[in-house]
């Protein structure tokens, strides 16, 4: 669960300050999953990263699963996928996955069960021995996805993880996030630019727009849980994909 | 007459080899033999003009007269390879390199040091520190314990610089990375940022090999026992022996290529991953 109030976020550089955030606030309740949507540079990766507690708000509040982000970063609370892979060239794919659990201090024995399951979940198994610079772009990020699965956080922090990846595999990593989501209750935020993409695999969409960073809509999807591809062509779905679309308008002409 | 013909004949054979091999495909043979076929193509024509224009050994002996000193010579060339480069060289290079390594990781660590002591560190590593010799050995005396001393250093800025500058390294999503883990300072160090100095650490640990051996050879022109390899060339120069002179620049030449290809191996090994030792 996390929670922010009237959440502000100011950058001093050297051209004067950048409102990176500005008056945000949010509920997101246990098990849900809520997509960022919006604009280059309108705070997107920056409130995610103050969940994270690698970003420090200068005005509000945020809390989550009720406490403050750095507790909850020091419970391991969360794992965090950044917007590239990001895998130590030095480890192997499996190596790279077992680095959160060599920290965190899981036996061996544990460690070496809990990634071949990650591994076989995002479709990598027989590259565990493989080096990161060994395998394509896609293959990398579905590794660090794989990373931030192997120990047992119940939030998920997603930045654009599919950006960079083809359609056609993007769409096949979107129904396993889902089906990885129904089964095990986990919280994501997950950030993209894709409307399609936001309205399939959320239940709640949250529409920002830039300068100052900020809130415009936040959309409760009335799509069911259960979700094929397919459903992406029923009404309903166009319709939330339409409201979506409004709310980026509005936020643009705001300008 | 005929001796500058074999020189002439000797340059002209190893140009067409070379010229016919290199325009061949790149194999492991032509990687080797190019070099080997230039390098003996040199000592031939070395061969055949000191003794075709007559000059004096003095002043540059033949090929054949400095291998059959060398040959001749084995046991004052060994006493003084130990006490140079495993006496002098090695122990200063361990106990500089070593004592660098955690410097770096205490500079690394206390920001007061960083910024104190690292503009030192860069200011000295430009220096001529071999300029400090005389003194070193006045302090420790004409033993290799004083070499060892201005190998240390000569090694310890070099090494330093390079160490601490690979701490710095990894960049600001594999930290953060670290940081979502809850991963405390000797985790991080363990498993990133150690890891990611590695190549810089080995370009340090590369050019300490070469200043160790300069080092230590160089020092022992001012004041040694009687053995050493800068003491032998030192006082055989006067001597106008000088094709010991060249036999003890010959083991120099080997041990120093030996040494700095054993650490380049070893960092073949560890630091594989990097983009610049990728050759798959
Ligand atoms: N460390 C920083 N220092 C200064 N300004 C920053 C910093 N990080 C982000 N900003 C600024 O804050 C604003 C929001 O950036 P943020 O990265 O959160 O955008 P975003 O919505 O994730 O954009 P994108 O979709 O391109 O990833 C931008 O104007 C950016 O320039
Ligand atoms: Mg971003």
């Amino acid at each position: 669960m996390i929670e922010a109030q009237n959440l502000d976020l100011t950058f001093q550089t050297n051209d004067g300050p950048v409102h990176a955030l500005k008056d945000v606030s949010l509920q997101i309740d246990k098990g849900e999953f809520v997509s960022f949507i919006g604009p280059s540079g309108c705070g997107k990766t920056t409130f995610l990263r103050c969940m994270a507690d690698l970003e420090h708000p200068t005005g509000g509040e945020i809390t989550v699963n009720g406490v403050s982000p750095e507790a909850a970063r020091k419970s391991r609370a969360y794992g965090y996928v950044f917007q590239a892979a990001g895998l130590y060239p030095w480890r192997t794919i499996g190596g790279n996955i077992r680095l959160p659990l060599e920290i965190m201090g899981y036996s061996k024995a544990d460690q070496s069960e809990r990634v071949a399951r990650v591994l076989e979940l995002v479709e990598l198994s027989g590259f565990e021995k493989k080096y990161p610079w060994q395998l394509s772009g896609g293959m990398q990020q579905r590794a660090s996805i794989a990373r931030a699965l192997a120990f047992d956080a119940d939030i998920l922090l997603m930045d654009e993880p599919f950006g960079a990846l083809d359609e056609i595999v993007r769409d096949h990593l979107n129904e396993q996030l889902l089906h990885l989501w129904a089964r095990t209750q986990k919280t994501i935020a997950f950030v993209t630019h894709s409307i399609p993409e936001a309205v399939y695999l959320s239940t709640k969409i949250v529409v920002m727009s830039p300068r100052p960073g900020r809130i415009t809509d936040v959309i409760e999807s009335p799509l069911p849980k259960e979700r094929p591809l397919d459903i992406r062509d029923s009404p309903e779905f166009l319709e939330v994909a339409h409201r979506v679309r409004e709310g980026l308008r509005a936020g643009h002409l705001d300008d | 007459m005929s001796w500058l013909a074999f020189a002439f004949g000797a340059w002209a054979l190893g140009w067409w080899l070379n010229a016919r091999l290199a325009a061949r495909p790149r194999t492991q043979g032509t990687r080797l033999a190019v070099p080997l076929i230039f390098g003996i193509t040199l000592i031939a024509i070395w061969e055949g003009l000191v003794r075709g224009l007559e000059i004096s050994p003095v002043l540059l002996p033949a090929p054949s007269m400095i291998a059959v000193r060398f040959v001749a010579s084995t046991d004052i060339l060994w006493e003084d390879f130990v006490q140079t480069v495993i006496k002098g060289a090695l122990s200063g290079y361990a106990i500089g390199c070593g004592s660098a390594f955690l410097m770096a990781i205490l500079v690394d660590r206390f920001d007061f040091l960083r910024r104190g002591l690292l503009p030192v560190g860069n200011f000295v590593a430009a220096l001529p520190v071999i300029g400090m010799a005389p003194i070193l050995v006045m302090w420790f005396g004409f033993d290799w314990q004083s070499k060892a001393a201005v190998v240390v250093v000569m090694v310890f800025f070099p090494m330093l610089v390079n160490t601490v500058q690979g701490l710095a390294d990894s960049s600001a999503m594999q930290r953060d990375l670290m940081r979502t883990y809850a991963a405390g300072y000797w985790a991080t160090l363990l498993k990133l940022r150690l890891p990611a100095a590695m190549p810089f650490i080995f370009n340090g640990l590369k050019i300490a090999s070469t200043l160790a051996l300069i080092g230590a050879i160089v020092a022992e022109f001012f004041g040694s026992p009687i053995r050493g390899m800068g003491f032998r060339i030192s006082t055989s120069v006067g001597q106008l022996a000088l094709d010991l002179v060249w036999a003890e620049i010959v083991v120099a030449a080997v041990a120093g290529s030996a040494f700095y290809g054993l650490v380049a191996l070893i960092e073949r090994a560890v630091t594989f991953w990097h983009p610049s030792q990728r050759h798959t």
